[in-house]
C-alpha cells in the first residue's frame, strides 16, 4: 500500500490543513514509513474479535436534567480572535 | 536551610508543618533555583510573584492539617489553570486564557499548592522528546543537548532539576514513565479513570491519565492520592474506593507475584537495558517477591494499534481548532481559507502528522482496514493483560528500550521515534496501571527506568513494589547543575 | 390498474411514475437542559447567552448525558411500537463549519437507542403503515448568520449541544400528502408524550427528504436526492413536487440523477444542488471515546412504558367504542393531544344526561371556526371546557335552542362567561309553554289567512313561513319542536 499525494490532498482537505507540494511529498513519504509499520497489524486475523468499545471499566452515567450554566457570554467571547461583543464572527462562508 | 530545592517533597511537607521553613521560604527557593535554570527551558509560563504572593498569604494563616501545605510546584501546560496562559506547547493556543481549572490542578490548590508556573511540553503532547514544543526543546538536566523524553519533558526535568518538588504530566501512551526514565524520576500512569480529564486538553481520549512525578515513590504515592478523583464532569471517570496511597505504603511484598513477560526482550534491544531488567528481577527477588515467566502474545502488535487509535481520536479531538472560539486566527478570505492557513500555520509538523494519519484511518474505505482492526487487536492486548493476571499480581519490565538521547538525533525519523515507547504504549492500551522508577545508568552515565504495571485500580500495589525495589537499588541521581553558571 | 384514485403518479406521454419518499425528521427534545451540558434549552434567547464551556467546545470540556433526553427518547420509541436498544453507542461525526464548535457532532450511527418501528396514518382511502428505521439522539448545532454583515458570518452557539432524535422512516410514503399526514401523525405522537413540542416555526421540528422516482410498477428504487433541513410541511410537499418532477424530466431526457444533497428555495420554489463533488462530505464516524456505550436495564425501559399516556390510535378507538363517535369525528379529535383533552374535559363536565354528539358538533362545528378565525390554538380557546359543556346541556334539556345557544355563544367568547348566567340575564330562555305558543299561533294563523289556506290546499312550503313567523314573535325563544308540533295541529 502506498499514499500517493492526491490522497495527503484529500486528507489535507478534510482536516482543512493546507498543504502545498513540498509538505505534501514530505507527509507522503512520511505516511508511507508510518503506514509501513502499522501494516503489521495485517499478520493478525481478527474475524471473530469485538472491537473494544471503552476501556473504561464502568456504564455511562447519566446526570439529572438542570440548568445549571448561567449566562458567561463574556467569558466565552473573551478569547476568541474576533467578535462583537455579541457573537463569534468569522470570514465569509461561501456555500 | 541552604537546600531547600534538595529536599523530597516528604521532608518539605514535615518541615512547613513542623514551623521549621515557611512556605514563603520554599517558594522563594525554587523560584530561585527555577530563574538560574532558565537554559532548561522547562518553563513555558513563570508565574512567580504571584506564587510569591500566595506564599505570603498561607504564611499568614497556615492551614497544617493540608496534604501539601504552603508547597510550590509547577505543573504540565496541557492542564488548563484559571486566568492563566494554557498553551498545549501549541501556537494555536499560544494566547489562550481559561476561566476555568481542570479537576487535577484544583485537587491540588485544594490541598494548600501554589502553582510556580505551567512546564513544557511536546505539542498536544504528541512527542517522545519534547521537540515538538512550539516553545522549543528542553534539556535534560542529566546533560547538556540531551533530549528530558516527553512529552511531560518539562515536567521531567524541572523534577530531575529540582526546579519543583513535585509534578504532574499526562501519559498517552508513556509521556509520563518515559521523561521520568530518561531523567532518573519516579513516575507514574495511574489506571484509566482515576483521575479525571476534565480540563486537561485532550490529545487522545481513551488514552489520556494525568498522573503524578517525583524525585520517589513516597512522593510519587501521595501526590497519587490528591489527584486521584470520582469527577462527574467526566464521563470516564470510575467511582472506585481510592486508598490514601501514601499512608498505606509499605515495604512488604513479601510472597507478591511478579510477571516477566518475554515478549518484552524485543531484537535489538542494548545489552544494557537486558541487564537492568536482569538486575530489577533480582531486587524484586530480594524483597521477598515471586517471579514468574508469563506471556504477552500481542505485544509487538501494540504500537501499531497505538498510531492507529491515539491519531484517530486525535484528529477529531483538534478539530475544535479552528480559529474561531480562542486561539491563534490566521487570515484567511473566507472560512474554509481561514481554517486550512490557521491550522497549517498554528499546527507543528508533528501534530499535523498525526492528524493526517488519523484523518486517513478514519476515512470512508478505510475505516474498517484500520480503526476497527486497531480497536479489535487492543480487545486482544487487554485479553493478554488479563490473562496474565490470573497468574501474577504485577509485572515488571524496562521503562524505555533505551537511555536518553540527543537532541535532534530522531527528530526527522518518525518511526524510530515512535519505537521509543514501546514498553510503554500496552499499559496505555490496557487502560493500567504503571509506575517507571530509576533503577541504575548506562555506559554514558544516563539514567535507566523500569516499570511495574498493575492491574486495574491496583495502584496501591505497584506503588508498594516500587517503594520496596527502590530502598534495593538506592538509585543516586547525577545532577550536576551544569546548566548554572 | 390504477384502481385507487388517491394515487400520485407524475405522467409523462405514455409513462408513469411513482414517487418514494423517506423522510429523517429532526425533532428537537423537550428537556430544560442540552443533551451533553446544563445550559438552558430555551427558545428565543439573546445570542450566545445559553452557552457553556462545553457547548462551546473549550480545550479538556468533556460531554455528560442527559438523563431526561435518554428517557424522552425512549418514550418516543415506544410511541413507534419500535424496538428499545438496550445499548446504544454514540459516536462522533466530523465535519468543520462555524456553528459546530467541536469540529464534530455527536451522534449515533452504528448502534442507535430506537431500532425499527411504525406509525399508522389515516388517509382518506383507509390506513397506511409506515415503517420507522430508527430513532437517534444528536446534538444540534448553532446557528450561522450571514445577513447582519457583508464581510463576516455571525455565530450563535445557543442551540449548539441541543438535544435532537432524529427519527428515520422508511422509504414507505409515496405522495406528498402522505407526508403531510406523516409528520403530523408524529408529531401527534410526540406532543401526546411531551418529547417534542412539534413547533416548527421555531424549529423543533424539520426534517431531510430523501425523493426518488421510478416507473409505476417497478420494484427498485431510483437515485434518491436528499432535500435537507426543509422547516414546514407545505415546503415540503412544494419541495417534493418539484424534485420528482425534476427527476422525472431528466429520466425522459435519457439523463441520470446524482445522488446528492440539494436545498430547497423557498422563494423559488424549487431545488438545487447544495455542495460540489469535490468537497464531498467523508464524515469519519468513530465511537466518542468521552463517552461509554449508553446502557439501559429493562427496569428502566419498564418504567417508562408504564407511565406512558394514551396515544393517539388507541384514544381514537376507544373514542369511537365508548363514544359512539364515527372514525372520521375520532381522528379529528384525537390528532391532537390539547383538542383530544378539551374534548374530554367538556364529556367529563356534561355529567350524566349528555350528548356527546351535539358537544363534538360544537367542538368542530363553531369553536373549530373561532379558533381558526382568531388563529388560536385550543389551549387558548375564548371559551373553556366547563362552560361549552354547560351550554350544550342547556341545548339538550331543552333550555335553549341550538339557534339561541349561538348567540350565547358569541357572548360566552367575551371573558369565558357562563352560559347559564347569559341565559337569565339577557332572557333567553325557550319559550316552552304549549299554551303560549299556542295562542302565539293562533294569532299568527289568524293574521295570515290566506297563506293558510294556500297551505291546506297543498302549498307545502308556506310552513317554513309559519315558523319563521311564530320564531320572530316569539323574539327566537320560542320551542322550535313545540312550534312545529303545534303548527302541524293547527293547519290540518
Amino acid at each position: 500500500m502506498s499514499i500517493d499525494l492526491k490522497t495527503i490532498k484529500h486528507i489535507s482537505k478534510l482536516s482543512r490543513i493546507s498543504v502545498d507540494e513540498q509538505k505534501a511529498y514530505k507527509l507522503a513519504n512520511d505516511l508511507n514509513s508510518i503506514f509501513k509499520f502499522i501494516e503489521k497489524l495485517n499478520e493478525l486475523k481478527t474475524d471473530n474479535i469485538e472491537p473494544l468499545t471503552s476501556i473504561a471499566e464502568t456504564t455511562l452515567k447519566l446526570r439529572p436534567d438542570e440548568v445549571k450554566s448561567k449566562d458567561i457570554r463574556e467569558q466565552i467571547i473573551k478569547n476568541s480572535p474576533q467578535d462583537n461583543e455579541d457573537y463569534f464572527v468569522v470570514p465569509k462562508v461561501i456555500e | 536551610m541552604s537546600d531547600i530545592t534538595k529536599q523530597s517533597l516528604s521532608e518539605l511537607v514535615k518541615n512547613i508543618k513542623d514551623k521549621k521553613l515557611s512556605s514563603e521560604e520554599v517558594t522563594k527557593a525554587f523560584i530561585d533555583r527555577s530563574e538560574k535554570s532558565k537554559e532548561l527551558n522547562a518553563y513555558i509560563t513563570e508565574d512567580y510573584s504571584s506564587a510569591l504572593e500566595k506564599a505570603k498569604k498561607f504564611d499568614q494563616k497556615p492551614n497544617l492539617n493540608l496534604k501539601l501545605p504552603g508547597i510550590p510546584m509547577a505543573v504540565k501546560d496541557l492542564f488548563c489553570t484559571k486566568n492563566i496562559l494554557t498553551t498545549a506547547g501549541s501556537k494555536i493556543l499560544n494566547n489562550f486564557v481559561p476561566s476555568y481549572e481542570s479537576t487535577v490542578t484544583q485537587n491540588i490548590w485544594n490541598e494548600g499548592a501554589i502553582l510556580l508556573g505551567k512546564l513544557n511540553c511536546d505539542e498536544f503532547a504528541m512527542g517522545s522528546s519534547n521537540e515538538t514544543s512550539f516553545f522549543g526543546n528542553v534539556q535534560n538536566p542529566i546533560d547538556k543537548n540531551l533530549v528530558p523524553g516527553g512529552s511531560s519533558g518539562g515536567s521531567a526535568s524541572a523534577v530531575a532539576g529540582q526546579l519543583t518538588p513535585i509534578t504532574i504530566g499526562t501519559d498517552t501512551g508513556g509521556s509520563i514513565r518515559q521523561p521520568a526514565s530518561f531523567t532518573g524520576t519516579v513516575g507514574l500512569k495511574p489506571t484509566y479513570g482515576s483521575c479525571s480529564r476534565y480540563g486537561i486538553v485532550a490529545f487522545a481520549s481513551s488514552l489520556d491519565q494525568a498522573g503524578p512525578m517525583a524525585q520517589n515513590v513516597k512522593d510519587c504515592a501521595l501526590l497519587q492520592e490528591i489527584i486521584s478523583s470520582y469527577d462527574p464532569k467526566d464521563s470516564t471517570s470510575i467511582d472506585f474506593k481510592r486508598n490514601e496511597y501514601s499512608k498505606e505504603l509499605t515495604n512488604n511484598i513479601k510472597g507478591k507475584k511478579i510477571g516477566i513477560p518475554k515478549e518484552y526482550r524485543v531484537d535489538g534491544m542494548p545489552k544494557e537495558i537486558e541487564e537492568l531488567w536482569q538486575k530489577g528481577i533480582k531486587y524484586a527477588k530480594d524483597c521477598g517477591a515471586e517471579i514468574i515467566d508469563i506471556s504477552l502474545p500481542n505485544t509487538s502488535y501494540a504500537l501499531p494499534t497505538y498510531y492507529i487509535v491515539a491519531p484517530a481520536e486525535a484528529s477529531s479531538n483538534l478539530a475544535r481548532y479552528d480559529g474561531v472560539k480562542y486561539g491563534f486566527r490566521a487570515k484567511g478570505e473566507n472560512l474554509i481559507d481561514m481554517y486550512e492557513k490557521t491550522r497549517s500555520e498554528g499546527f507543528g509538523a508533528e501534530v499535523q502528522r498525526r492528524i493526517m494519519i488519523g484523518t486517513y484511518v478514519l476515512s470512508s474505505g478505510y475505516y474498517d482496514a484500520y480503526y476497527l482492526k486497531a480497536q479489535k487487536v487492543r480487545k486482544l492486548i487487554k485479553n493478554d493483560f488479563d490473562e496474565a493476571y490470573n497468574k501474577v499480581d504485577a509485572i515488571l519490565t524496562p521503562s524505555t528500550p533505551s537511555s536518553a538521547f540527543k537532541i535532534g538525533e530522531k527528530k526527522d525519523d518518525p518511526v524510530s521515534m515512535y519505537l521509543n515507547d514501546i514498553f510503554t504504549v500496552p499499559v496505555n492500551l490496557a487502560g493500567l496501571p504503571g509506575i517507571s522508577i530509576p533503577a541504575g545508568h548506562d555506559a554514558k552515565g544516563y539514567p535507566l527506568g523500569l516499570q511495574i504495571i498493575g492491574k486495574a485500580f491496583d495502584e496501591q500495589n505497584i506503588l508498594n513494589i516500587a517503594y520496596a525495589m527502590e530502598e534495593k537499588i538506592n538509585f543516586k541521581n547525577k545532577i550536576t547543575d551544569w546548566w548554572i553558571k | 390498474m390504477s384502481k385507487n384514485k388517491s394515487e400520485y403518479l407524475i405522467n409523462r406521454k405514455d409513462n408513469q411514475y411513482e414517487v418514494v419518499i423517506g423522510l429523517e425528521v429532526h425533532a428537537q427534545v423537550t428537556s430544560e437542559s442540552k443533551l451533553f451540558s446544563s445550559s438552558s434549552t430555551k427558545f428565543g434567547a439573546e445570542p450566545n447567552t445559553q452557552v457553556s464551556l462545553v457547548d462551546a467546545a473549550f480545550p479538556g470540556m468533556l460531554p455528560v448525558i442527559n438523563e431526561f433526553c435518554v428517557k424522552q427518547a425512549i418514550k418516543t420509541g415506544i410511541g413507534l411500537n419500535a424496538k428499545i436498544n438496550k445499548r446504544s453507542v454514540f459516536d462522533r461525526k466530523n465535519y468543520f463549519y462555524a456553528d459546530l464548535p467541536q469540529g464534530y457532532q455527536i451522534s449515533q450511527f452504528k448502534d442507535p437507542i430506537v431500532g425499527e418501528g411504525k406509525v399508522i396514518l389515516d388517509m382518506p382511502n383507509g390506513q397506511k403503515e409506515v415503517g420507522i428505521e430508527r430513532l437517534h439522539l444528536e446534538q444540534d448545532a448553532g446557528k450561522s448568520i450571514h445577513d447582519l454583515d457583508p464581510q463576516n458570518t455571525f455565530v450563535d452557539l445557543n442551540r449548539s449541544g441541543v438535544a435532537l432524535m432524529e427519527i428515520v422512516s422508511k422509504p414507505d410514503l409515496r405522495s406528498p400528502d402522505e407526508v403531510s399526514a406523516y409528520i403530523k401523525k408524529l408529531r401527534s405522537i410526540m406532543r401526546y408524550l411531551g418529547t417534542c413540542d412539534g413547533n416548527m416555526q421555531e424549529g423543533s421540528l424539520r426534517a431531510d427528504v430523501n425523493v426518488s422516482v421510478r416507473a409505476k410498477g417497478s420494484k427498485e428504487f431510483g437515485t434518491r436526492c436528499e432535500i435537507k433541513n426543509v422547516n414546514s410541511i407545505k415546503f415540503m410537499q412544494m419541495a417534493i413536487e418539484y424534485e420528482a418532477n425534476r427527476q422525472v424530466d431528466l429520466i425522459e431526457e435519457g439523463k441520470t440523477i446524482d445522488q446528492e444533497t440539494r436545498l430547497f428555495d423557498t422563494k423559488k420554489n424549487e431545488t438545487r444542488s447544495m455542495r460540489s463533488k469535490e468537497d464531498a462530505h467523508d464524515y469519519r464516524y468513530f465511537p466518542d471515546p468521552d463517552l461509554l456505550p449508553l446502557e439501559v436495564s429493562d427496569e428502566f425501559v419498564n418504567e417508562l412504558k408504564k407511565n406512558i399516556p394514551e396515544l393517539p390510535d388507541d384514544k381514537k378507538k376507544r373514542f369511537i367504542d365508548e363514544f359512539k363517535l364515527s372514525p372520521y369525528e375520532a381522528t379529528i379529535l384525537v390528532s391532537d393531544i390539547d383538542t383530544a383533552k378539551y374534548f374530554e374535559e367538556v364529556v367529563a363536565k356534561m355529567g350524566k344526561n349528555k350528548d356527546i354528539k351535539l358537544a363534538v358538533n360544537w367542538i368542530t362545528g363553531e369553536l373549530f371556526a373561532v379558533l381558526n378565525n382568531k388563529n388560536l390554538e385550543i389551549s387558548q380557546s375564548p371559551v373553556s371546557a366547563k362552560n361549552l359543556a354547560i351550554l350544550v346541556n342547556l341545548i339538550k334539556n331543552g333550555t335553549i335552542s341550538g339557534k339561541i345557544a349561538k348567540t350565547v355563544f358569541e357572548l360566552m367568547m367575551d371573558g369565558d362567561k357562563d352560559p347559564q348566567k347569559i341565559v337569565e340575564e339577557k332572557g333567553l330562555k325557550q319559550q316552552s309553554d304549549p299554551k303560549a305558543i299556542e295562542a302565539l299561533i293562533d294569532k299568527i294563523i289568524n293574521d295570515n289567512r290566506e297563506k293558510a289556506i294556500e297551505y291546506k290546499q297543498g302549498k307545502e312550503k308556506l310552513f317554513g313561513f309559519f315558523v319563521g313567523q311564530a320564531m320572530k314573535a316569539s323574539g327566537g325563544k320560542a320551542n322550535p319542536q313545540l312550534i312545529n308540533e303545534i303548527l302541524k295541529k293547527k293547519l290540518q
